[in-house]
């Protein structure tokens, strides 16, 4: 494996910007026939754009696609797919009710000279498939009765079906056990051999080293370096990935918690988290860092009483306590603010006032019914703390913009009156001045002696708010960090793994 | 004000207004105010039903069980009144609404706890309500002679110059103004069926809230159930078959989304008006009765499209002079 050669599929200064974000600054990527490329970066470093411009999802807005040194422009993703161009994404895009069969072969299904679907060349053809990449699969057999780690194999099979030459995998172990990780690896060494250029997108450094021949660094949409995995190490990486110079400000806070507010000992849930317990203090920024699919926003859930956890206690304000609903974290004085505001946030449809009033409808209300008046004097108060700019409490939340209805969602919650306010991704795809205005409203509520939980997969916001970090991995807490030993090194390199046999 | 003239149930009461000035030009005794109260005692079977079904189509649901309920439950009062003739009237109406409730309620706990779609659920309950009132009468009519002059005088009582049940219409429709837009629940039903995520994590119970949608459904077609046979003064397994769509049309032709979240009881009021309507003057102007439903096809068919084009219309708001615009 001495010189690559030339790529077959290049992305030259390649730029894609959407309103208020530059989700791709000029960025290149080679992939090279019969290599595996791992492109690397933290979250927000543009690895999904990038995928979705290989695949023609995404049109970029500037810079160019060569294919065999030749400029190609994809308008749809039929476009990438006849370019032989095909992802394998995280969670795979496939019918669950069509036989595997029918899965590989739907949209570019062989036909018979009447222009019907010659379904024994199908089944000929995709038994032949699943043969090469040793796939012991029924041609006929339903998608839905197949594991996540099948699925993978008809998506590769869908993939060689099509004849690809750049096959994109993006974290496609994320979901899979140790024993379909290996063979997963195995398949990928099969596509290498019959020389298809692979791009691998992960997070987990074991396996870059493991499979990858090439490496490419991404960090805020930006590139950062390229070469070959056999120059360089793990800490040359984590220093590329993380390297920046910090042009955020973040507020000066006084730093001086108090009393215990929240305490939680050995929360566990069946599947999504175990043993995490940590204690929270009034006036105290505590954030949550790791992978996304790490467990944070389960474990916040479990506590919004959205999903039951299995074991554990929970003690708000020195009271043991049994979160059942939300409606029971919101009475105990906890509060979520979910990280798809879109979806899980406002109600498009009721006015203000009322999206503001809604979980305290218990107070603003009388002998069971409700007092206009008073929802919305508790609406007027709490929109104009956050400085909500809206021609009358009376219209409808969807009438106003994206960072207005973000106000009003939270103006929501502190209206309950919250002892913990749980702050999920909370600066998530807004822009620079919008974090700002978010970051010295934290602070503020934290110096009003409010106990802040803030999950953020963004290390400068982690490093710039948090008065303590708790990192978590698969489910699990592997680190409290805090003071000096909160460096961003240690943050990703716990939530990577990496070091972490050694340590244990 | 301003809000108000340019909302749906402006157009919608214009629609109703030049519907009437039609029909006057052609047969202008129409509208004269006694034959108005009388298309409005008519229609007071489907304002009731709609009022209860538009709470349900509120939070995402939708209730095909009413007609079968009313049936079922006027089968019941009318037999109770042929077997008992001494059970009060006033028991005879308990019963209506507690029974008509406890069929809501199946609906509820079934679309609650086992998460069925709702469409589903009624369709099958509806069967099953209607199934059982042939099970209970054999297929029996239950005729006026046998039932009391109490019993089947009672929604015919003209007081003050209507029908008690015009009277019984009216109340519930204005106890309807109160509950939706004053109550809690009433409140629950907008933010479930607006955002079910969202309502959820404003601590909201969308399967609780679903449930009373039901109960109130339920409840208020026992009650027409008894108002129906007692009106008619007869009973059998078939009566108000189909109704349970013209329910459902009154409350989309009155801008109830069917997608949930959206609509008032003002728009069911008028939908309903606007049906009733319709279905009396038609034979009055000599419509034959096969445009009758082709046209009250129509005005539903424009209603939806009314409905999807106005939610069309709006884009996200990214430009800050379009905020709060629109």
């Amino acid at each position: 494996m001495a010189d690559a050669g030339t790529p077959v599929l290049s992305l030259k200064d390649v730029t894609k910007t959407f309103p208020g974000v530059t989700a791709l600054d000029a960025v290149s990527l080679d992939l090279y026939p019969g290599q595996v490329t791992a492109l690397v970066g933290e979250n927000g470093a543009g690895k999904s754009t990038i995928v979705k411009v290989l695949t023609g999802i995404y049109r970029p807005d500037g810079g160019e696609i060569l294919l065999d040194g030749a400029p190609v422009r994809f308008a749809s993703a039929q476009d990438a797919t006849a370019a032989g161009i095909t992802a394998i994404h995280q969670e795979t895009v496939l019918f669950d009710e069509l036989t595997v069969a029918e899965n590989i072969f739907i949209g570019h299904a062989p036909r018979t000279r009447l222009g019907l679907i010659d379904w024994p060349a199908i089944r000929a053809r995709a038994a032949e498939i699943l043969d090469r990449i040793d796939a012991p699969l029924d041609p006929m057999t339903p998608l839905r009765e197949l594991g996540i780690a099948s699925k993978h194999l008809v998506a590769i099979a869908r993939a060689l079906s099509v004849d690809a030459r750049v096959v994109v995998m993006d974290e496609p172990t994320a979901a899979l056990s140790r024993k379909e990780i290996e063979e997963l690896y195995e398949l990928v060494e099969r596509l290498r051999g019959e020389g298809r250029a692979i791009l691998f997108i992960s997070h987990k450094f074991d396996e870059i080293f493991r499979i990858a021949d090439r490496y490419t660094v991404f960090r805020d949409g930006q590139f950062v370096g390229a070469g070959r995995i056999a120059d360089v190490t793990e800490d040359q990486l984590v220093t590329m990935m993380v390297g920046r110079s910090v042009d955020q400000i973040f507020p000066d806070r006084d730093k001086a918690p108090g009393a215990a507010v929240l305490r939680v000992t050995g929360y566990s849930h069946p599947t999504e988290f175990d043993d995490i317990s940590f204690t929270l203090r009034r006036g105290e920024i505590l954030s949550f860092y790791g992978l996304v699919g790490a467990g944070r926003s389960e474990v916040m859930q479990a506590l919004f009483g959205i999903t039951k956890p299995s074991a554990g206690t929970v003690e708000i304000e020195g009271r043991a306590r049994t979160i059942r609903s939300p409606s029971d974290a919101i009475s105990a004085g906890v509060v979520y603010v979910p990280e798809d505001r879109g979806r899980q946030g406002a109600i498009i449809g009721l006015p203000i006032f009322q999206n503001v009033s809604l979980p305290s409808l218990g107070r603003t209300s009388r002998s069971g019914f409700l007092r206009l008046a008073e929802e919305f004097a508790l609406a007027r108060d709490y929109t104009k703390r956050l400085d909500l700019r809206a021609a009358s409490l009376d219209q409808d939340v969807g009438t106003l913009s994206g960072g207005n209805q973000q106000k009003v969602v939270i103006a929501k919650w502190l209206a309950t009156k919250p002892a913990v306010i749980i702050l999920d991704e909370p600066t998530k795809g807004i822009d620079i001045g919008s974090k700002a205005a978010v970051h010295a409203f934290m602070a503020d509520l934290a110096a009003e002696g409010l106990a802040v939980i803030m999950v953020s997969s963004e290390i400068p916001e982690v490093l710039g708010m948090s008065d303590r970090v708790i990192v978590m991995r698969e489910g699990r807490q592997v680190a409290e960090l805090e003071g000096a030993a909160l460096t961003p090194e240690a943050l990703v390199r716990h939530a990577a793994g990496i070091g972490a046999e050694k340590a244990a | 004000m301003s809000g108000f003239l340019r909302s749906r149930e402006a157009l919608l009461t214009l629609v109703v207004l030049a519907l009437l000035g039609l029909i006057a030009g052609r047969f202008p005794a129409f509208v004269a105010p006694g034959n108005l109260a009388g298309v409005f005692n008519d229609t007071a079977p489907l304002l009731i039903l709609a009022l209860g079904q538009t709470v349900v189509i509120l939070t995402r649901c939708i209730d095909l069980s009413v007609a079968a309920n009313l049936a079922l439950t006027g089968m019941v009062c009318a037999m109770l009144n042929a077997a008992a003739p001494d059970v009060p009237l006033a028991a005879i109406l308990a019963l209506a609404v507690a029974m008509g409730a406890v069929m809501g309620a199946i609906n509820g706990l079934l679309v609650w706890t086992l998460a069925i779609p709702p469409i589903v659920v009624t369709l099958g309950t509806m069967t099953i309500y209607r199934g059982l009132i042939f099970v209970i009468s054999g297929g029996e009519w239950v005729n006026s002679h046998q039932m009391g002059a109490s019993f089947t005088g009672f929604p015919r009582a003209v007081l003050l110059g209507l029908p008690v049940m015009s009277w019984i219409a009216l109340a519930i429709l204005a106890g309807f103004f109160l509950f939706v837009a004053r109550t809690p629940l009433g409140r629950a039903f907008y933010a479930v069926g607006g955002n079910p995520h969202a309502a959820v994590y404003a601590g909201l119970n969308v399967g609780r809230t679903q449930f009373w949608a039901f109960v109130v459904s339920g409840a208020l077609a026992g009650l027409t159930g008894y108002l129906w046979v007692a009106r008619y003064a007869v009973a059998y397994v078939d009566i108000a078959a189909g109704f349970e769509l013209e329910v459902v049309a009154a409350c989309v032709i009155g801008g109830i989304a069917i997608a949930g979240g959206a609509g008032t009881i003002l728009g069911t009021l008028l939908g309903a008006l606007f049906l009733g309507i319709l279905k009396n003057a038609l034979p009055v102007i000599g419509v034959s009765p096969f445009w009758q439903m082709a046209i009250s096809g129509a005005a539903i068919v424009v209603a939806i499209a009314f409905n999807s084009r106005s939610a069309l219309g709006r884009g996200r708001i990214i430009l800050k002079r379009a905020e709060g615009a629109a």
